[in-house]
């Protein structure tokens, strides 16, 4: 393969590119938002003691995790629309929105395993001292077991939001005006793939690095407070 | 089961323990074994016995950690895991069982502290969430109650900075803030170095004085037993073999397998 690295079209493609990483990276952080809130109900669900909670949650959490998010997204974007006996505000949705819904349920599902295993390495002591000193059942969650759990779920929550974002150019499959998309359209537009593809790239790493690291830190950190 | 009766609740003050042919098994393994057992209000009992006798079981049935299969546990003069429904006695309903619970608390032999928490925050938690406390109500008394076990300049330090008995003393300190009626005790010092022990006993000592709540305690301290129980159980097999006032229990026990578990305890 031979080709040339043009500085004056990277140059000019640059801020475009910068434009679209910043709704890829809009469509993580709202798709953050969903995964950690919907992901801990889901994780409380799972573990109800009534069975027409935990089972419909477990069986939802197993259906999203087994199946593509390329085909979760499909579905939203256009199969979904097709459903007429429903009202239009519930099946149509634009493409970032719809992006952001289906990116964060489908990691909620992974961000509810993440605190299933948190709440499960807290000591089954702490559940019996909550018991001896009567507490409900409400505030044994809230001031005993989640402020245990969620520390210990940081790190591959972490994991998963870095996931996340890398995931989140799959919204150009729908319109999504992120950093694959602008990049795909001034490929089309100028026939040059290197500069586009290449920052498209770039852009990508210089996000997804640090937060890897940070993400490692984290690690380090919860598992020197666990000792 | 046994005859149930139903009274309306006792004001505060140590409260007597009534056991009727309490049976709890886990799957094939029955633990305790139709026990009955009455504790009077303001008794220290010790109960001693070899691992796996059922003694730890007592405690948690009593503290509701285990449900009883069988029988009955009346705390003071109410039933504990029962309650009458349209005049017929039935098991009782969560809000009967916490509200019962509200007279027993429960210290373990490994501490069970919130590691989040300092040691006034462990103390004030229950006194805030359950009995209604204002923020400086409870800080107040969490700073006299680990006073009281010695522990006045911990106030803020984490579990993870404390020895295992300053732990175990703001665990007790922790209990005392629901004032109980009834207060349990795990094998409280079996998780101590040795040269700690010593003033974890001293603050029972110090309860067991002020006659303020009954204690069943779940020890292998038999000085401490000997010094301190009003009464001895020796436990075998989920029932009670033999007890008595300590000095019958350790000069003079009955039956050989006593003789036989005191012989290789002390020997130790």
């Amino acid at each position: 393969m031979q080709t040339t690295w043009d500085w004056d079209f990277s140059a000019e493609i640059f801020p475009r590119l910068m434009e679209g990483m910043l709704v890829t990276v809009a469509v993580t952080l709202i798709g953050i938002v969903i995964a950690v809130i919907l992901g801990l109900f889901l994780a409380l669900g799972r573990r109800s003691n009534q069975p027409w909670i935990s089972y419909p949650t477990a069986w939802f959490i197993e259906f999203i995790r087994s199946t593509p998010l390329l085909i979760q997204l499909f579905f939203f974007y256009y199969a979904l629309p097709q459903a007429r006996d429903l009202p239009r505000w519930l099946t149509t949705w634009p493409a970032f929105i719809t992006m952001f819904v289906a990116l964060g349920v489908h990691y909620a599902c992974y961000a509810s395993e993440a605190y299933r295993a948190g709440i499960e390495s807290v000591p089954k002591g702490q559940w019996e001292a909550s018991t001896t000193l009567n507490l409900k059942i409400k505030t044994t969650w809230r001031s005993v077991i989640l402020p245990q759990a969620i520390p210990r779920s940081l790190p591959p929550l972490g994991n998963y939001f870095v996931a996340m974002f890398k995931d989140a150019p799959i919204g150009s499959a729908i319109t999504v005006q992120g950093v694959l998309f602008v990049a795909r359209a001034t490929q089309s537009a100028s026939f040059r793939s290197v500069e586009p593809y290449t920052l498209a790239g770039l852009l990508f790493l210089a996000v997804s690095i640090p937060a890897a690291m940070f993400v490692r830190r984290l690690e380090r950190r919860v598992a020197y407070e666990s000792d | 089961m046994s005859q149930i009766e139903y009274s309306p609740p006792t004001p505060k003050g140590a409260a007597s323990i009534e056991m009727r042919d309490v049976t709890k098994a886990f799957g094939e393994l029955v633990v305790l074994n139709d026990l009955s057992l009455d504790v009077d209000a303001g008794e220290v009992v010790v109960i001693i016995g070899p691992s796996g006798s059922g003694k730890t079981t007592i405690l948690r049935v009593v503290m509701t950690l285990e449900r009883i299969d069988d029988g009955y546990i009346k705390i003071g003069d109410r039933q504990l895991y029962h309650e009458e429904k349209d005049g017929e006695p039935t098991w009782a309903s969560e809000k009967h069982i916490r509200s019962v619970r509200s007279d027993i608390s429960m210290v373990f032999q490994h501490f069970n502290l919130f590691p989040h928490m300092s040691a006034r925050q462990n103390v004030m938690l229950a006194p805030i969430k359950v009995k209604g406390l204002n923020e400086d109500e409870a800080a107040e008394k969490a700073k006299i109650l680990l006073d009281r076990v010695g522990l006045g300049d911990k106030l803020d330090h984490r579990p993870s900075e404390l020895s295992g008995g300053q732990k175990q003393r703001v665990a007790i300190a922790r209990s005392l803030a629901m004032e109980p009626r009834v207060m349990l005790f795990d094998e409280v010092t079996s998780a101590l170095d040795p040269e700690l022990v010593g003033e974890v006993l001293n603050v029972l000592r110090e309860l067991a004085a002020s006659g303020d709540m009954t204690m069943m305690m779940v020890t292998h301290e038999m000085g401490f037993a000997r010094e301190m129980a009003d009464r001895v159980l020796m436990f075998d097999r989920g029932r009670i073999l033999e007890q008595g006032p300590p000095d019958q229990i350790f000069i003079d026990p009955e039956h050989e397998r006593t003789k036989s578990f005191l012989k290789a305890v002390l020997s130790h």
